[in-house]
């Protein structure tokens, strides 16, 4: 594999790359996200966010409570969001866990939602605490199971303990298995990576093993998707797309409930790495409950007053 | 479709302007004479007609401070002073947006500035101050030092109420009464806190504000009934200053003008070096002292820092300054404007290279367009003058110590900025360049706490902090008369 | 024992500039009288151009003792005043010959001048927690504020010889570096000092001195655009306006002594730096 031209694979030329990244100075970065979070949106910008927000909504169950009637209701929630109102959008994707996969896929398909994908946690998410040759049979899982994303996650510890060509090899390893059939998401866990550094050096590390998006969190641990965070990947993606010519996606998840979040994420994605990313193909969040808002809030700029919860669907 | 953003205009309705101001002497409202209107420079309409402070009225405003001193402020503890203080920064604080609003009206900055900066740090500013009012004596000036009586204070236009504030809480604090002479163009928020003395019940005449123009700043600082002289502005009024009390023993406390530099080094963080960058001359227009017009950049990292700067100097929302997603407002006058757009001329003249990223921008109003000049060097006159605008000049260097000496190569001595993730080299260079306020991995960062003010032509003294309170108490060491 | 009718070798007066004793470049010299009226010297009567060679040898020398540790400076001070004390004999002697000070008086005086460097010695290291400051300001940023010299002093001094060592002594102490400008008979104990300072450990340039004409120098101090601060404590006080406006053409900071031995003074020619840092993870 050439890895863009950029590294050779090895070790050693990975951490010559990564080493050559410029820190991040915390309270620079905190500021600059703070500021970008006053931004004021309103009228058709927000009615245009709001459904843009939706159609990016990795809608997520990730429970160990999970059923097969839950996930199909679910998946009738992410084709029709709003069952009365046929004009919102579908949104970005389930995400479950393996076993659901095709429970999902079958139940989509037979609903009308064969456009919405099914995107599986894998190698041994949450935790990563697995080995190889386990990660591997559990994203062969999942994509056999008719996964067309993989949500993999980074071994923490290895990173962490400076092991980053291992952590390398297997991001590498799992976009083998996925070929051309998944898309790769690689979760970093940012909450355990602590420092803006560490999310950008992962940041560069997944891109360059392959990985499709880069995604910020389990949703098990906090801090998650803050928005520093997420301007420290976007900025990552932005710069990498001025290096390669490609274009990597972001997936904040976990943290982000209601639709004052999910606007603040679309004004980072679209002051950092620019509207080109303003798409479900660059740009997903990962939720649950944040739909709900979004569809309350789409409901009070119809109607012209504040909506109820007894007026969205639960699932 | 893409994302643009809807107009989301911060309410103007909150703000009652009337048609006509007077002078605040002795508590309450004199009509001066004659009038001057002032207006919104993001739309050249008239908000209201101002008093042109006369002689007379000068007379009367120092006559009413020197009576409030000696009969009532000078006779009040200093923790009965700090409690009026507290006063006026807890009804600035119920009253932030109004003034917020005002300031951005009368100003033509953002209101996400005003109402997130300014008018916050004018709270603090006398919340801070009111607590130094009791404990002078701790404040290593000495035991029980003295006010000097009448304090005589002239502000720009840049930042109208945070340089009132910067002015007036110490001043107060320290017992000196005082005689505020506002900016020309920018009074109207000087006039809603003279309501906010009153509302505070402030005794009559420790605070009175006459408003105006030059020649009424000049007749405050020649008045012999004044006894220390503060003044923000420009280096050049400000040795007129320096030369008009020569031959007085009045003392003077002198912020004046600055071409702070910028440096990055070549292991700066770089996308929070480039928002400082940004920040530091794109901040309220470039309308800042200290603000950093001079961008600093080790060769080695010059490309990738411009064309960085350039992708974000693309996303500086231009325009309605209260319109909660602008972020460069209108420029503050037409002189102004014209003094930005003549020293650009100069730069394109002198051989540099002109860049400013796609701006509409309205036929109304003063506007100038965020720019940077690349390939400039010392001799450029844009790297030498004060432009006071959104006009940034780069400049390169190779080792650690040109770039400190060309930082230093200047009569100013306001601010600076360093850009380095390595400890060491920041404090190295802390301690080589010679500038009153140092920002390190940041910019353009003011507090109550912190000491602020200039080395050489940049002014005498400081104010804020613990070293402020020197500038309005007889300490033996001021710069100025006798 | 020396013989009586021996004849006695006498010093030629000079400039003490950037560690050497050159003659004034003007070849003027003025002079000297005791009190009865003896001749005593001709001290150099110090040009606008001695003046400039000083503030260059200052400017050069500047950097270097503001960067010597604190410590070292005020060794260096301390040494100044061991120094003192070997030629206290001398100074008094000249102090009380070229003045209607009485011998017992110019000895006292020549103790406090030793005192007050001992005195003034000791503030090196302390300036900065003394008038430094951490500020809590509000956010994630460490900030603290700290004294730095202010760079090249101009001082006089015309009468008392405390005075003289007063105003030398606390520009000196921060880290400027100083041109001392001496007027009439005080050029004589002055110029025996600066013997002292030569043999201190003192870096040529640090402390220059030029005997002549307040009168004339005064002016060309003011309006020097490469002089920082200028104490005019020994300027008759209805000739101190015009150096004010000359001064602002710079803005120097200009300092009138107020009589009192506080370390007021020693801040008037120093800046206060405040530095701003992030602090983050």
């Amino acid at each position: 594999m050439s890895f863009y031209g950029l590294v050779d694979g090895s070790e050693k030329s990975l951490l010559n790359f990564l080493n050559q990244l410029s820190g991040v100075d915390q309270v620079g970065a905190e500021s600059r996200a703070a500021m970008l979070a006053t931004r004021s949106i309103k009228t058709t910008s927000k009615r245009w966010a709001i459904d843009t927000a939706i159609s990016m909504v990795d809608l997520t169950t990730l429970e160990g409570a999970d059923t097969p009637g839950k996930v199909k209701a679910l998946c009738s929630k992410a084709v029709r969001p709003d069952p009365t109102d046929s004009t919102v959008p579908s949104v970005g994707a389930i995400c479950v866990y393996n076993d659901m996969v095709s429970i999902a896929r079958t139940h989509l398909d037979s609903i009308g939602g064969e456009k919405v994908p099914v995107a599986a946690v894998s190698t041994a998410f949450p935790s990563g605490r697995a080995s190889m040759d386990v990660k591997i049979r559990d994203t062969q899982d999942a994509i056999d199971a008719g996964a067309a994303e993989i949500d993999m996650v980074i071994d923490r510890g290895a990173f962490l303990s400076g092991k980053l060509g291992l952590v390398f090899d297997e991001i590498v390893k799992i976009r083998q298995v996925c070929g051309e059939k998944a898309h790769l998401k690689v979760i970093f866990e940012t909450g355990e990576l602590v420092t803006y550094d560490n999310v950008r050096k992962a940041s560069y590390l997944a891109m360059l093993a392959g990985a499709d998006f880069i995604k910020t969190s389990t949703g098990k641990v906090a801090p998650a998707a803050t928005p520093p965070v997420v301007l420290v990947m976007l900025e990552a993606v932005r710069d990498f797309y001025s290096l390669t010519g490609r274009r990597i996606g972001v997936k904040p998840a976990g943290g982000i409930r209601t639709t004052k979040d999910a606007i603040k994420q679309l004004v980072l994605v679209n002051e950092t790495a620019g509207p080109e990313w303003l798409t479900p193909e660059l740009f997903r969040i990962g939720a649950s409950a944040l739909l709900n808002d979004l569809l309350m809030q789409r409901m009070k700029m119809d109607d012209g007053y504040y909506a109820s919860p007894n007026y969205v669907t639960i699932d | 479709m893409t994302f643009e953003y809807a107009p989301a205009l911060e309410p103007r309705a909150i703000v009652t302007i009337k048609p006509k101001y007077g002078h605040f002497i002795n508590g309450s409202f004199v009509s001066g004479k004659r009038h001057f209107p002032t207006i919104n420079p993001a739309t050249e309409e008239i908000l209201s007609h101002l008093s042109l402070g006369s002689a007379s009225d000068i007379d009367k405003a120092v006559a009413a401070a020197q009576k409030a001193y000696t009969k009532t402020w000078s006779k009040l503890s200093g923790k009965e002073r700090g409690k009026y203080l507290y006063r006026i920064a807890r009804i600035l604080q119920e009253r932030a947006r109004e003034f917020a609003v005002l300031e951005t009206l009368d100003n033509g900055k953002p209101i996400r500035e005003t109402r997130d900066i300014d008018i916050p740090l004018v709270a603090a500013h006398f919340f801070y101050h009111a607590g130094w009012a009791d404990k002078l004596d701790y404040a290593g000036l000495g035991h029980s030092p003295q006010p000097y009586g009448v304090a005589g204070q002239i502000i720009p236009w840049n930042f109208p109420l945070l340089m009132l504030a910067w002015k007036v809480a110490p001043a107060l604090a320290t017992g000196n009464t005082v005689v505020l002479k506002p900016a020309e163009t920018t009074s109207l928020t000087a006039l809603l806190f003279a309501e906010v003395c009153q509302q505070a019940e402030l005794p009559d005449g420790v605070v009175n504000i006459v408003t105006g123009d030059g020649s009424t700043g000049a007749t405050l600082v020649n008045h012999p009934g004044v006894h220390k002289i503060a003044f923000t502005g420009s280096t050049e009024v400000g040795k007129k200053i320096a030369r008009a009390i020569a031959a007085t023993d009045k003392k003077a406390t002198l912020e004046l003008g600055g071409k702070g530099a910028n440096i990055v080094f070549d292991d700066a963080p770089v996308d929070e070096a480039v928002e400082g960058i940004v920040n530091g001359i794109f901040f309220n227009q470039g309308h800042v002292c200290c603000a950093g017009s001079r961008l600093i950049l080790q060769e080695s990292i010059a490309e990738e820092i411009i064309e960085k700067l350039k992708v974000r100097m693309a996303k500086i929302r231009v325009g309605d300054p209260l319109d909660k997603n602008t972020d460069l407002g209108a420029i503050n006058s037409r002189e102004q404007l014209t003094k930005i757009q003549e020293l650009a001329a100069i730069g394109d003249a002198e051989g540099a290279q002109r860049w400013s990223p796609q701006c509409n921008l309205s036929d109304k109003g003063y506007w100038f367009a965020p720019t940077i000049f690349t390939g400039v060097t010392q001799a450029h006159r844009i790297a030498q003058e004060e432009i006071f605008g959104p006009v940034l000049s780069v400049l390169t260097f190779r080792t650690p110590q040109e770039g400190i000496d060309k930082a230093n190569n200047t009569p100013f001595g306001l601010s600076a900025g360093i850009w380095s993730e390595k400890g060491s080299r920041t404090l190295w260079a802390s301690q080589q360049l010679r500038a009153g306020v140092i920002w390190a991995n940041t910019f353009n960062k003011f507090d109550p706490t912190s000491p602020f003010g200039g080395y050489k032509e940049s002014g005498w003294g400081r104010e804020g902090g613990k070293h402020g309170l020197a500038a309005y108490l007889k300490t033996g060491r001021e710069s100025g008369g006798k | 024992m020396v013989a009586t009718n021996r004849i006695e070798v006498k010093k030629t007066y000079k400039l003490f500039i950037n560690g050497a004793f050159p003659r004034s470049e003007s070849g003027r010299v003025f002079e000297v009288h005791s009190k009865k009226g003896e001749f005593i010297a001709n001290p150099c009567l110090a040009s606008r151009k001695d003046l400039r060679d000083s503030v260059t040898a200052a400017r050069a020398a500047q950097h270097g003792w503001a960067k010597a540790t604190a410590y070292n400076r005020g060794q260096i001070l301390y040494r100044i005043a061991e120094m003192l004390e070997g030629r206290a004999e001398q100074c008094a002697a000249e102090i009380s010959t070229t003045t209607a000070i009485t011998p017992l008086k110019a000895q006292s005086m020549v103790s406090e001048a030793i005192d007050r460097w001992v005195w003034y010695a000791g503030w090196s290291d302390k300036l900065s927690a003394v008038t430094g400051a951490t500020n809590p300001v509000a956010g994630p940023y460490y900030n603290f504020t700290i004294p730095e010299p202010l760079g090249v002093v101009v001082v006089t001094a015309s009468d008392s010889f405390i005075d003289f060592i007063d105003a030398i002594a606390a520009a000196v102490v921060s880290g400027n570096s100083v041109i001392a400008l001496v007027d009439g008979g005080l050029s004589v104990p002055a110029m025996t000092f600066a013997e002292v300072l030569a043999t201190s450990d003192l870096p040529a340039g640090v402390i220059n001195i030029l005997t002549g004409s307040l009168d004339e120098l005064a002016p060309w101090a003011a309006s020097h655009m490469d002089v920082d601060g200028f104490d005019i404590s020994a300027i008759s006080k209805k000739k101190r306006a015009e150096l004010k406006v000359a001064g602002a053409e710079n803005l120097k900071r200009i300092y009138i002594a107020d009589g009192k031995l506080t370390p007021s003074r020693i801040l008037a020619f120093m800046e206060q730096k405040t530095v701003w840092h992030t602090i983050g993870v």
